[in-house]
């Protein structure tokens, strides 16, 4: 039901709910999220993941989405390799009949990813590059689904 | 016991292989740890503060008391930061 993508290209939000709501007139909703790369001092990232897992990890975390809300579609998408501040990083857009299903499942699917799919981020600043690590912020954002 | 391992992020780094197969006299994940720690100081040093790592069998996430099988893949990696 909701269409899982993970790759080094970049992708359009437009072009993506254009494709989900094409043709369909019992979608009553659309919610999306895009997360774009922080600059600041940041001046690339590049983000690592595990390929044999990151499809599944991410399968699992949208087949639980649908599972506890009433929606009739979706896509999430991450991406990997190197990336300039300003880029898309990960996509989710989630399409039901009302909002309410839509806001949370979207909300849901990236709480989720943050902490249970296999990305891992390095960040260049100043010549200099260093692992990002895990915030203790990312783990109570997914338990307050529990 | 064989196992394939995979390291990934900082893990990959100090012990400079993103992956191979060993025979590790090991039951559990922790034992794994243990077994590899001792072969030199890449591995001690990736896995020195056990509290900063997590692990996957056969790409699912376990913890450190999950048992190993045979010919299994066991993968060691700092917690994940994507999103």
């Amino acid at each position: 039901m909701i269409t899982v993508r993970v790759q080094a290209e970049a992708f359009d939000l437009g072009e993506e709910t254009r494709v989900l709501s094409e043709g369909r007139t019992d979608i009553g909703a659309v919610a999306s999220f895009v997360g774009l790369v922080r600059g600041g001092e940041v001046e690339a990232m590049t983000l690592e993941h595990y390929p044999a897992m990151t499809g599944k990890a991410l399968e699992a975390i949208a087949a639980e989405a649908a599972e506890r809300w009433s929606i009739l579609g979706g896509t999430l998408i991450h991406r990997h390799g190197r990336l300039l501040p300003g880029d898309p990083i990960v996509l989710v857009a989630i399409t039901a009949a009302h909002r309410g299903d839509a806001f949370a499942a979207c909300a849901f699917i990236m709480d989720y990813l943050k902490t249970g799919a296999p990305f891992w981020k390095k960040e260049e600043t100043g010549g200099e590059s260093r692992w990002v690590e895990a915030k203790n912020e990312d783990a109570a954002a997914r338990d307050r689904w529990n | 016991m064989k196992l394939n391992l995979l390291y990934f992020a900082w893990v990959r780094e100090r012990i400079g292989l993103d992956g191979e197969t060993r025979d590790l006299a090991a039951r559990t994940v922790g034992e794994a740890l243990v077994a590899l720690s001792a072969l030199g100081d890449g591995y001690a040093s990736a896995f020195a503060e056990p509290y900063r790592l997590r692990f996957a069998l056969d790409q699912d996430f376990v913890d450190a008391d999950a048992a190993l099988r045979e010919g299994a893949e066991l993968a060691i990696f700092p917690p994940v930061t994507g999103g």
